[in-house]
């Protein structure tokens, strides 16, 4: 038997996972640049003969004019992108430095505060949001940028410090040690020796943070209305209440998915191995 | 003022001693996180135990009181959430069924040599970035009655003679929603299962081929019980996920329907205290559940806590 025999069946294997991994997002892809009428063909056309921006030029703007429903999907996205940002700003300061002192800092109840950020993440999001939406209505803080950014930390800063905590304990004690007999404090320490090394551990931290703070739907979807809706909200309410729009659902899913999708492509390498080591979802 | 000032010495020293000592340092560092997630997951967490003895509706005010462990008395007959509960477990231990043996079997694949081989893993991590709305969006999109690439794809094949109303029917709603969510999550199994194949060193597999073993049987005795604490780890963390996350994947491929078979139980709290917003008895729903979970829950915890005393 030849060798490229021998490997057919694992090539057809292969070609099955990739069909179905790629499958049905380029669908989605290919719907979102299809004209209504070619889509709606029975039997239906899996490669589109023509394709058209027309779905998408319409999120943004509608019938060649700019309204309110397209102000709104501009309008989701720039809050989607703040919330995201702020809420992983925030996360990786009060959470490296939880890491830092949870992976080298010798201190009485270390293991106890790491079991308590580990409970924190399997508190079900549906427990919490009741009281937190009494408590945000009261501090005026429904709906918008602020009141969202903190809930956020709720699963932020456990995988944040959770992450960190194993990418320091990968970086050799004997450095610090001898920063620290050259003179510097144990923060001197962190800021110039620690952090420095760590760079493609905090790059991949972010990344991950960040995308769990982009693709949140719960939290937004109860403690926003109008002016703190993010993207994953407004894609949800196409959804459920636009009915038959659906190649305007696929292009605002499209436009939604591309910024996780590409960020986790170019950083894969260093995901992988932060999603190996915290075994923990972002 | 001699004896003060060597007083007040002592205790700048005692204070400059206190700040350099690794307790005082290790726990200024983690205090602001702390609180914060004190404030955040805790203090709500109790809080909620606190409302879901209470009645505690908005529609009707004049009723709210302090009944104890009366709506948790009411759930054990309530069919709503016995049934949500059923369904949520389908849900939960389903997908992990299919989600582990699919993850296990993309990873025994992508481990071997083939040309492309680190495209092809690089394509595994696109559903788990995706938007978890995005997923559902994009299912319901494909499940659709009228214009659907499922009934298109069946039809074409010659599997079906005409379109169905797939979400109409309660098995089959329940099927293509675990389907969505098998999609999305596989690949966290196949990502770290794979990590842990790849850490199985080449010298067993001679070792065990010069012992005349076949294939099989080198999965049975050597990959197998070398991947099976990933395997552990990850059907403990899916199976809660099962129960806590799908909130948006029922919400809009199902609305919970038909005839509430899909409802899962983050749909029922949300239904129960945003819809009836009767605040007490949807706490207690919450709660209840979470308290099911708490086994699985306590078990993960200790297996990655042992994880990192271990490092």
């Amino acid at each position: 038997m030849p060798a490229w025999l021998r490997k057919l069946p694992l090539y057809l294997l292969v070609v099955a996972v990739v069909i179905w991994i790629v499958a049905p997002f380029l669908w989605l892809i290919i719907s979102s640049l299809s004209y209504k009428v070619d889509l709606l063909s029975i039997p239906l056309q899996w490669i589109p003969r023509r394709i058209t921006m027309e779905n998408y030029q319409e999120l943004f703007l509608y019938q060649g004019s700019f309204n309110v429903n397209a102000a709104l999907f501009t309008s989701s996205i720039i809050n989607s992108m703040v919330i995201a940002s702020v809420a992983t700003f925030i996360a990786m300061i009060l959470g490296v430095l939880a890491a830092y002192a949870l992976a080298r800092v010798k201190f009485r109840g270390s293991d106890a505060y790491m079991v308590i950020m580990m409970g924190a993440q399997m508190i079900p999001p549906i427990a919490i949001v009741i009281p937190l939406y009494v408590v945000l209505r009261k501090l005026n803080l429904y709906d918008t940028y602020l009141g969202i950014v903190l809930v956020y930390q709720s699963f932020i800063l456990p995988l944040v410090i959770w992450l960190m905590r194993s990418y320091f304990a990968t970086i050799p004690a004997e450095l610090e040690e001898a920063a620290r007999i050259d003179g510097c404090t144990r923060l001197q320490a962190l800021v110039r020796i620690v952090l420095p090394l760590s760079g493609p551990g905090l790059v991949s931290v972010l990344i991950f943070a960040f995308i769990a703070s982009w693709n949140e739907y719960l939290y937004a979807f109860i403690y926003s209305s109008v002016t703190a809706k993010t993207l994953p909200v407004l894609i949800g309410e196409f959804s459920t209440k636009l009915g038959l729009e659906y190649l305007r659902i696929a292009s605002a899913g499209v436009i939604a998915s591309l910024p996780p999708i590409i960020l986790a492509l170019i950083f894969q390498k260093y995901l992988i191995k932060g999603l190996t080591a915290g075994a923990i979802k972002g | 003022m001699n004896s003060s000032g060597v007083l007040r010495l002592s205790l700048l020293e005692r204070t400059k001693k206190l700040f350099v000592s690794e307790n005082w340092f290790g726990f200024s560092l983690v205090m602001p996180a702390l609180i914060a997630v004190f404030i955040i997951v805790f203090l709500p967490f109790v809080d909620s135990l606190w409302l879901s003895f209470q009645r505690h509706d908005l529609t009707r005010p004049q009723n709210d009181a302090f009944i104890g462990l009366g709506n948790y008395i009411n759930l054990l007959g309530d069919d709503r959430y016995l049934g949500s509960l059923r369904a949520s477990a389908v849900f939960s231990l389903v997908s992990v069924v299919f989600e582990v043996v699919l993850g296990v079997g993309i990873a025994l694949v992508l481990n071997r040599k083939f040309i492309g081989q680190g495209f092809v893993r690089g394509l595994m991590i696109l559903p788990w970035a995706m938007p978890a709305v995005v997923n559902a969006a994009m299912w319901k999109w494909i499940y659709n009655a009228d214009y659907g690439a499922l009934n298109a794809l069946m039809t074409q094949l010659g599997i079906l003679d005409e379109y169905q109303v797939w979400l109409a029917n309660p098995v089959a709603a329940m099927a293509l929603l675990i389907l969505a969510n098998v999609w999305k999550e596989t690949p966290f199994t196949t990502i770290l299962v794979l990590a842990a194949l790849q850490g199985i060193p080449d010298t067993l597999y001679e070792a065990a081929r010069v012992d005349g073993a076949s294939a099989w049987h080198q999965f049975l005795y050597i990959t197998f019980p070398l991947i099976l604490p990933v395997v552990m780890v990850t059907m403990l963390l899916q199976t809660i996920w099962g129960f806590h996350h799908p909130f948006e994947l029922a919400y809009i491929i199902t609305g919970g329907g038909p005839y509430s078979s899909t409802e899962l139980i983050p749909l029922r709290i949300y239904a129960q205290t945003f819809r009836s917003l009767r605040f007490g008895y949807g706490a207690a729903v919450a709660y209840l559940t979470s308290l099911l979970l708490l086994i699985p829950a306590i078990f993960y915890i200790r297996t990655a806590y042992k994880k990192i005393v271990e490092y």
